[in-house]
């Protein structure tokens, strides 16, 4: 698997019963880098064209990796 | 107009039989989120948008096309084949007596496409947050379609395609900024 990126990795916690059947599971969530990108700007690190082309995306501020050992619990 | 290139955007490529997965993608074909809502949306929203923006609007558009392309060959791929018997297992029999194994648009659930998925508002903001929703929502379905398969080549599509809807999504972020004149407003610190 792909280098993971937990810093896009979001956790919450809801509230869970005793009487709930299954065990409690913490729920992610991921905000991708075009949450928090700022206004495109001219200077920035890309990939090479054939990275790029496998990765989706030019630029590595803007990858996400997916799937994630994180929502699997791995960074639990 | 449109000129055609005869290959896909992405390769696509399918390692096991599966009709199941297809019933699964298929969300992305002709559901609301879909790449035809996303494709028919965009190119219809860009007469009625400012000069600055239609561009944005035709690329992501045309883009979508071939996006809706990808998933019409991974559905093709893993149905044409399968037997009668074998969509029936993969809960694909409703489709079937409809359809055989053509394509059809519809959701994973079976309801057809409809132009009721998508708005033109002709209000600027209106329509570009509508087409950031849109591009969220069909990342999210990716990342649930992604985590209810193992078939590395499959995944290995999806996880291009979903990357896209992320650049779309900030393109359009982009592009509301360029509305509010945001460039060209004097910043002070």
């Amino acid at each position: 698997m792909e280098k993971q990126d937990p810093s896009q990795w979001r956790v919450y916690h809801p509230y869970h019963s005793p009487f709930d059947p299954c065990p409690a599971r913490p729920k992610h969530f991921i905000i991708p880098p075009n949450e928090t990108a700022p206004f495109q700007t001219s200077a920035r690190k890309q990939y090479s064209p054939h990275e790029a082309l496998r990765k989706g995306t030019l630029w590595p501020d803007y990858y996400s990796p997916y799937p994630s050992s994180v929502r699997d619990g791995g960074a639990e | 107009m449109w000129i055609y290139e005869k290959k896909l955007q992405y390769p696509v490529r399918v390692s096991k039989c599966d009709p199941h997965l297809a019933k699964m993608l298929i969300e992305q074909y002709g559901g609301a989120d879909g790449e035809l809502s996303a494709a028919l949306r965009y190119l219809n929203q860009r007469y009625t948008i400012p000069d600055k923006v239609i561009g944005l609007l035709t690329d992501i558009g045309t883009e979508e096309f071939a996006h809706l392309e990808m998933i019409a060959t991974m559905v093709y791929k893993l149905t044409k084949d399968a037997t009668p018997e074998q969509m029936k297992a993969a809960g694909l029999v409703d489709h079937y007596v409809n359809h055989d194994n053509a394509l059809f648009y519809h959701n994973a659930a079976g309801t057809p496409w409809t132009a009721a998925y998508i708005q033109a508002k002709g209000d600027p903001i209106a329509d570009l947050y509508e087409d950031i929703a849109a591009e969220e929502k069909a990342r999210a379905t990716y990342q649930w379609i992604i985590d209810n398969t193992d078939d590395p080549d499959i995944v290995d599509s999806l996880k291009f395609l979903r990357e896209r809807e992320i650049v779309h999504s900030l393109r359009f972020r982009e592009a509301v900024e360029i509305l509010k004149e945001y460039n060209a407003t004097q910043k002070v610190f």
